[in-house]
């Protein structure tokens, strides 16, 4: 025991001592959760907007208020000719561009129509049917308005009510991401780094003669990145809560038992790596490539996983951070409890049992 | 001399296992794959319909609703709590609720509620899908206005007519805004981060104790450093140009030679910003988790994912320092919308800006000399 713990203090000094690699270490989840949480916003805001708007009367001056008013949109730019349009949205001066036809209260008032034309930058697919769905429901509020209720009988109002982030923040959905990204990061790809650094500088030769049983070995390396992990997962949840004011509507307990599950799983990961591995450069670029974009990429943390083709689907399925950030996004933010969550935990556990019975496993003891 | 060091460079990078295969295989995988995973095409939403009214105007609008194709109805019935369960369970992204006499309040000119919940969790797809069932509902309701009226009084309300047109992407396909992007992400890996991994490389092998022993001047050893993943880069583009092309039929609006300065100006760019991690950096260890940071970092401020008007004002600031910013908006500008270099302008002066802090910085940075 006594021999594990020297063991285990000497990686904690290879860690500490490297001062780049600790601020990065600590450092990194901590502006992750801040820029990603604050800048990353699928809400609307400030859209900037042209008016064109020949007519310049009573209604037309009603929805450009109403337009304007708006916390989706600014507007920015009055052209006075329609084809200016054009130039603005190649320069990317506006997403939106809001055309009014000719004497339009005149034609309101006397063939019952007028007519307004919403040309939307339609290169961001969403972002152009998000403000032209907005700009419309505002258009017919302001209709109803001005025309009067009683005018428009049999209207269906439609109430709205957005659950678990009424005010769609897209910290909620990206907390989650970013703790499976970062535990995946340290314990996967640092572990494998540092085992493989010390096979490359020949000083894993030194460390396999020492009367520890291999399998001490192993954990003493392990240990440190488990602790590291556990604190960035503190760092990442205390953020979360009071700096983003994302809730923790679940058990708090359970949160940090599932993390550990999954650092579990990560680090097993990152031993299998090391185990083929005999170069630092490899060990990195296998771990970049193997664990880290598949996680980016697969597990639903950007992308929808829905969307994408069946194969990758199912690729996605082997993807264990797939998994953890589902549990944590049901815990910690619907606020489940383990019912809720079984089958995820099982599929976790099951991966960690097998990952940690083959890194152990396949981990060499004898030098080539 | 500098002859003899691009020579090197050259059969060093060609004799290399997994360099060649990366450059040449990256761009293609990352075109073909990338685009079917980074599609946030708000499709199949699941929707879980609680009809407690069971008339034919809830008929009609379900049936209009899974006309539309945006929804998968999952699932139909006057259960709240499973309906609940449902979106708890991610089985249904969005709840309609139909409450009893919604018909009977609706066709007697009164005015008639229903109530939506969507799980905004995923803000995008909670927000876009309650806003594509209103729009059906409210097309709901001007066909059932219509009918009624027409049947009965002579009645007719005066009406304003919103069309929509989307420009630049009718169709609104999420892979025509990505690809432009994609490419620019192709030349930051291939032609910042692989030279200043190289550079590292022979830091932590001490084979650039070597180098800063011989009468190689500084200016020389990082041209020959960058000068072949500069090469590579640029076929690397063109061949990620012809996937774009035969693959995703993304024809570039835009003139090729304002494509090909933009992505000059900006290989100088991250060239420059590679080079000063080289600078900093001791292991490769290092340079890999600084790289890792400051592209992911560069990337979520850059807009790839959601427009940059969205973000906080900071953020927003912040965001004038990624590069990547600029050459999203040049990329996809020059892709989709044709503008021309005077269009793009103000992008191009602070591309090269950037260009010279970077690369003065570098220079400044370097040092023959060792700690």
């Amino acid at each position: 025991m006594r021999q594990f713990l020297v063991f285990t203090k000497k990686e904690f000094y290879h860690i500490l001592r490297d001062r780049w690699t600790m601020i990065i270490l600590i450092l990194m989840p901590i502006v992750m959760v801040i820029l990603f949480g604050f800048g990353i916003s699928t809400e609307i805001r400030n859209a900037r907007v042209a008016v064109y708007d020949p007519s310049n009367d009573q209604a037309t001056q009603g929805v450009v208020d109403r337009l304007s008013t708006s916390e989706y949109f600014t507007i920015t730019e009055y052209p006075k000719v329609p084809e200016d349009i054009k130039t603005m949205f190649k320069r990317g001066k506006i997403s939106l561009a809001v055309v009014f036809g000719e004497k339009f209260y005149e034609n309101l008032v006397h063939t019952g129509e007028a007519q307004v034309l919403l040309i939307a930058d339609g290169s961001d697919p969403n972002t152009a049917s998000t403000l032209t769905s907005y700009a419309s429901r505002i258009i017919m509020q302001y209709q109803m308005e001005l025309l009067g209720f009683e005018n428009i009988p049999m209207q269906i109002n439609t109430e709205i009510k957005l659950l678990y982030n009424p005010t769609m923040k897209s910290a909620y959905n990206i907390v989650p991401g970013v703790m499976g990204m970062v535990l995946m990061l340290i314990c996967a790809m640092m572990t494998s780094v540092s085992i493989a650094k010390e096979k490359e500088l020949g000083t894993m030769e030194v460390i396999l003669v020492s009367p520890m049983p291999p399998i001490l070995i192993i954990l003493s390396k392990v240990v440190p990145y488990f602790v590291i992990s556990v604190v960035n997962f503190t760092n990442v949840l205390l953020l979360a809560v009071f700096l983003l004011e994302v809730p923790v509507n679940g058990s708090l307990l359970l949160l940090y038992f599932v993390s550990i599950v999954f650092i579990f799983v990560a680090l097993a990961l990152g031993l299998m790596i090391s185990s083929v591995a005999e170069k630092q450069i490899v060990a990195l670029l296998m771990s970049a490539m193997g664990l880290l974009m598949p996680t980016v990429m697969l597990s639903g943390v950007m992308f929808p996983i829905e969307n994408m083709p069946i194969i990758l689907q199912g690729i996605a399925q082997i993807i264990p951070a797939k998994w953890y950030i589902e549990i944590i996004r049901a815990v910690m933010i619907k606020g489940l409890g383990i019912s809720g969550i079984v089958k995820e935990l099982t599929v976790l556990f099951f991966m960690s049992f097998v990952l940690i019975a083959i890194s152990l496993k396949r981990f060499k003891i004898r030098l080539e | 001399m500098i002859r003899y060091l691009l020579e090197k460079e050259f059969k060093q990078f060609g004799r290399n296992k997994f360099l060649p295969r990366l450059v040449v295989g990256f761009p293609i995988l990352v075109l073909l794959i990338f685009p079917l995973v980074a599609n946030f095409d708000v499709k199949n939403i699941n929707l879980s319909i609680l009809d407690y009214d069971k008339s034919s105007y809830s008929q009609q609008l379900i049936q209009k609703i899974q006309a539309s194709g945006y929804f998968r109805i999952t699932h139909i019935s006057e259960n709240y709590n499973q309906s609940l369960l449902e979106v708890e369970s991610d089985d249904s992204d969005v709840i309609l609720e139909i409450p009893s006499a919604f018909e009977k309040s609706v066709s007697s000119v009164e005015s008639g509620r229903l109530m939506i919940s969507a799980n905004a969790v995923n803000g995008n797809k909670g927000g876009l899908g309650s806003a594509y069932l209103l729009s059906i509902i409210n097309d709901f309701n001007e066909e059932i206005r219509a009918e009624i009226l027409n049947s009965g009084s002579r009645f007719r309300a005066p009406l304003f007519e919103i069309i929509s047109i989307y420009r630049y992407n009718a169709a609104l396909l999420y892979e025509i805004y990505m690809v432009p992007a994609l490419i620019a992400m192709v030349i930051t890996m291939i032609c910042s981060f692989l030279p200043a991994m190289n550079i590292v490389l022979e830091k932590q092998n001490g084979t650039i104790e070597q180098m800063n022993v011989t009468p190689v001047t500084r200016l020389n050893f990082i041209i020959s450093k960058l000068t072949p993943y500069w090469v590579v880069g640029y076929i690397a583009i063109t061949s990620s140009l012809i996937v774009a092309d035969l693959v995703w039929g993304l024809k570039m609006q835009g003139a090729l030679t304002t494509f090909y300065l933009f992505i000059t100006i900006y290989v100088l760019t991250m060239s420059g910003f590679g080079l000063v991690i080289s600078n900093y950096a001791a292991t490769i260890q290092q340079a890999m988790l600084m790289t890792f940071f400051f592209v992911l970092t560069f990337i979520f401020m850059s807009g790839l994912y959601t427009p940059i008007e969205n973000m906080p004002d900071w953020a927003q600031i912040l965001s004038y320092f990624s590069p990547l910013r600029y050459i999203m908006q040049v990329m996809r500008m020059i892709f989709l919308k044709g503008s021309s270099f005077v269009e793009l302008l103000p992008q191009f002066l602070a591309l090269a800006g950037m260009a010279l802090f970077f690369n003065s910085w570098a220079v400044y940075s370097y040092r023959k000399t060792s700690e």
